[in-house]
């Protein structure tokens, strides 16, 4: 839908308040406007709060874009990126940009963020200084922590624990300087800051209290630095983490008002009435937030105004939650001490808890919770509706579940939440969004409730108030607590294991046995083979498959049957042979007497019975006429059933037959969490069967239609449509792609259509179908994976690997053993 | 009873298993993690799996047919299941492994 004469509306900053903004402004008013985007940093709009995970190496980049580029081109938005505006015109109503674009706007909207502060010391311009505001930033602590030594960061605050939390994970030393006599002094009282100090200091942080820095010292790069009482600390990176500043100096140019920020009203108007401001670098009734709620509500106010509506924005009340593997940390409010202010304390040293409140008459203006944060939202609605507390002032302090005089079960504290309170500070949602998405969308996965209402879909600490409520919205079908574990050998469930496997560099079993505490010596038959796969297909080229961990089956290239003898299974490229293969099969299946000989399900045919010790000659003699293994045993691509096509088929559009051999060609050695059965047909009259199987391709006249998702096993379910696609190559790379996602995301042993479950069509249609960049990736890594997969298992052993597989060790107590 | 040379330790892979053909049927010899040796009877209680093709965890191997666990050291079915398979004796001398075999078990089968 586009309306009649668009709008030109040019927004300077791409960061997350715009981002957000450009979704509600897109769903509110479709069309109304023609819209550019000037970013001076050289890429898309990512989750800037996630940078921290992406720094400790537990998320990835790709992780944490918002709109990839197929977004931009999908809403016909034109992105320039590295492209930092210096200009505004005001009277000729146009920017332009460093780089020499100039575009002209009827609406403005400045998003340009902030700055972070660099303490003008000697020598902060040094190589190694940096600080720690965008990706470029992570990218140079990356790089400075590949070669190890001492990471000094100045300032103590959110961003500055978080970086020396994230660069201790990458593996160096690291000191904290701070000039404040306790850490996180604007959200922690000393008390906790206490608690939280000392938990840093076990997980190997070091931190200086009181310490101004005088000087950065080295010659050309960082060595170290120096403080006003004259210690020296060495070190090779220094991360100034010690305040941000709104970035209004090309308003100011402009000719804006601008205090300490740019002055915005209510409806985030500028001194211009065309121009808006967004963001950390607005002003609004005298505050500049640098927390992503505010700017978010923010957001939402400023796509109504350009929407024609006449929303307003009152100034938010903000929490914060440190984001550090293992520490529980809320605070919110005001928390001195002072005229009229009365406190609740609990602390619980064993259990290293530490909870207090700030009262004044009879209201919360101040939380601070240590070690255990699950009553913050609640303290936190009582504090932004200022309810009077005094008839629950007695028990107030041991959380929700408490009030009314008995306990009850933790779960009870959501249920008595109202509807309107917030669960994600982050995105402004309220349970009773949330609740009615999951009731009204048939919402059963955290997924699914993140892509319907965003909720825990940006910093992800409300995760668990998120799963309380879809537990208590859909009762015993949801369970968020009992993570079931991989076996019996480990509490952690698969996600987690596989999550730890790529966040802590895991590259052999006894790694992340020894790491992620097994509770066995080595593992057991559920978890071995499990944890082999995950390792192969994370680390393709540096992880040496454990033979010892694989079933049988994929360690002897076989099907073992009942009575112990196996089944071989020569592949049929998409279920076509010829006169030659049949005759190399029959004269196999006479000199090894094989007693029964099967067409499979798959296209392709099935010896059975062999005596294991005949298994190389057989395959010897196989791989003459061209075979190599079928991998029909193989938790890796079987068949790519396919019908004759165009080339035969009266109904047939396209080259079925072809592109099923093209596709097993290119597939074939790849291992997956469970078997993946493949198909293609010609036309819509399926004779492939394609619609029921793990990836199945229907050929039209217009394309290939790709389909996922079927089964007819244990349970028999018609496929999901991924999308249509023009040419062959494209059906290649959406299948090969959506595979390698597969790949990396199902649990051992989970089907495709279960993965898909799980995670939500929707997700999986936009990161294959949408989002090309994303598509490409995963593309590659299938690509750069098969380099090392396809070998085939039978000519190796035939060759002689494994022997010691197929022979027995002795032979004992027969009268004349048989040499 | 007498003490026979089956092979070398080095032929049997560190969690794996290797058989030893007699005329009563096969025995599985086993070498696991942490190089200990143990023989028991190829054929799972459950439905004569072949033991000496499951994977080796701890002093238990898992049956690949119907993952039966069924301990090294006593030859007995290990959690809910019941039954158990006959165990012989090995030695290990320097790497050198010998089994030792009733009578009967090298009689032919009758």
């Amino acid at each position: 839908m586009t309306a009649l004469n668009p709008q030109k509306l040019v927004i300077i900053g791409n960061g997350m308040a715009p981002g957000r903004m450009l979704e509600h402004l897109l769903e509110q008013a479709p069309g109304a406007y023609e819209v550019t985007i000037f970013n001076a940093e050289p890429r898309v709009n990512y989750d800037r709060i996630m940078l921290s995970p992406v720094l400790s190496g537990e998320k990835s980049f790709e992780q944490i874009v918002i709109h990839g580029d197929d977004w931009y081109r999908g809403h016909g938005i034109t992105l320039h990126k590295g492209a930092r505006v210096t200009e505004i015109d005001r009277a000729a109503k146009t920017v332009t940009s460093a780089n020499g674009v100039t575009a002209s706007y009827d609406k403005l909207v400045i998003a340009t963020g902030s700055l972070p502060f660099i303490i003008p010391v000697p020598g902060h311009q040094l190589q190694g200084v940096v600080a720690y505001r965008d990706l470029d930033d992570v990218d140079h602590m990356l790089a400075a922590a590949k070669s190890g030594g001492r990471a000094i960061v100045i300032g103590a605050g959110l961003l500055g624990l978080e970086a020396a939390y994230g660069l201790k994970r990458q593996g160096m030393e690291v000191t904290v300087i701070h000039l404040m006599p306790t850490i996180m002094e604007r959200q922690l009282d000393p008390a906790a800051a206490y608690l939280l100090e000392k938990a840093l200091n076990e997980r190997g942080i070091e931190i200086i209290t009181k310490a101004n820095t005088k000087r950065v010292l080295g010659t050309d790069k960082v060595e170290g630095i120096e403080l006003e009482d004259g210690r020296v600390i060495e070190g090779s990176l220094v991360v100034m983490a010690v305040g941000i500043r709104p970035a209004a100096g090309l308003a100011k140019e402009a000719g804006l008002a601008v205090n300490r920020g740019i002055v915005v009203d209510d409806g985030m108007m500028t001194s211009d009435a065309s121009i808006f401001a967004l963001g950390e670098c607005a002003e609004h009734r005298g505050m500049c937030y640098g927390l992503v709620a505010p700017l978010y509500e923010s957001a939402r106010v400023l796509a109504d105004r350009l929407s024609g509506g006449a929303a307003e924005y009152h100034g938010s009340v903000t929490n914060t939650k440190l984001k550090v593997t293992g520490i529980n940390l809320f605070s919110a409010g005001d928390f001195a001490e002072g005229e009229g202010r009365e406190e609740i304390v609990l602390r619980d040293a064993n259990a290293g808890i530490y909870k207090r409140l700030v009262l004044k008459d009879n209201r919360i203006i101040g939380a601070v919770l240590y070690g255990e944060t699950s009553d913050g939202s609640w303290f936190f609605d009582l504090m932004k509706k200022a309810t009077d507390i005094s008839a629950m002032r007695d028990t107030l302090i041991f959380g929700q579940a408490y009030q009314g005089g008995t306990p009850l079960d933790p779960m009870a504290a959501v249920a008595a939440l109202p509807d309107d309170a917030e669960i994600c500070g982050c995105n402004g949602v309220c349970k009773g969004k949330i609740t009615s998405a999951i009731t009204g969308k048939g919402l059963t996965t955290l997924d699914g409730v993140r892509a319907h209402t965003k909720a825990s879909a940006s910093c992800g600490s409300c995760t668990g108030l998120v799963e309380q409520l879809m537990a208590l919205t859909l009762g015993d079908s949801y369970n968020p607590a009992a993570v079931t574990p991989m076996c019996a050998c480990t509490e952690l469930g698969h996600d987690d294991v596989r999550r730890l496997i790529k966040a802590k560099g895991l590259k052999s079993i006894p790694a992340v046995m020894q790491e992620l505490e097994w509770k066995t010596s080595c593992g057991c038959a559920k978890c071995r083979p499990a944890l082999n796969y995950y390792l192969v297909c994370d680390w393709p080229d540096e992880y040496a498959d454990d033979y010892q961990s694989r079933f049988i089956n994929e360690r002897v290239h076989a099907n073992i049957q009942k009575d112990g003898t196996y089944s071989v299974v020569p592949r049929m490229w998409g279920g076509v042979t010829n006169a030659a293969e049949l005759r190399a099969i029959a004269d196999v299946v006479d000199k090894f007497e094989i007693p029964m000989v099967k067409v499979t399900g798959g296209q392709r045919i099935d010896l059975l019975g062999i005596e294991k010790e005949d298994l190389p000659a057989v395959w010897a003699d196989l791989g003459k006429a061209g075979f190599i293994s079928g991998q029909a045993y193989a938790k890796g691509l079987r068949t790519v059933k396919t019908c004759v096509g165009s080339d035969w088929c009266r109904f047939g559009t396209q080259d079925s037959t072809g592109l099923g051999i093209r596709i097993e060609k290119f597939m074939w050695g790849s291992w997956t969490p469970a078997k993946l059965k493949l198909a293609v047909s010609g036309c819509p009259r399926n004779c492939a069967e394609a619609t029921c199987k793990d990836i199945g391709v229907i050929c039209v006249d217009s394309g290939f239609e790709i389909h996922f998702a079927g089964a007819a096993g244990l349970d028999i379910k018609g496929t999901e449509v991924l999308g249509l696609v023009k040419t062959e190559d494209e059906a290649l790379e959406h299948i090969v792609a959506l595979t390698q996602m597969y790949r990396e995301q199902a649990r051992y042993l989970e089907r495709i259509y279960k993965w898909a479950k799980r995670i939500g069509l929707d997700e999986i249609r936009r990161q294959i179908l949408e989002d090309g960049e994303k598509r490409r990736a995963y593309y590659e890594r299938f690509v750069f994976s098969q380099q090392f997969a396809q070998v085939d298992p039978w000519s190796e052993r035939v060759s002689g690997k494994d022997k010691h597989e197929f022979k027995p060790m002795a032979t004992v107590g027969f009268e004349a053993a048989a040499e | 009873m007498s003490w026979i040379t089956i092979g070398e330790i080095d032929d049997i892979p560190q969690r794996g298993a290797r058989c030893i053909k007699t005329p009563a049927g096969k025995i599985a010899v086993f070498r696991t993690a942490d190089n200990a040796v143990y023989a028991i009877e190829n054929r799972c209680p459950h439905k004569n799996g072949p033991l000496s093709e499951g994977i080796v965890h701890g002093a238990a191997v898992t049956c690949p047919l119907h993952n039966w666990v069924i301990s090294l050291e006593t030859g007995e079915a290990l959690g809910a299941d019941e039954g158990g398979v006959r165990t012989f004796p090995v030695r290990n001398e320097n790497g050198l492994l010998s089994i030792a075999l009733a009578e009967p078990a090298l009689a032919a089968a009758e």
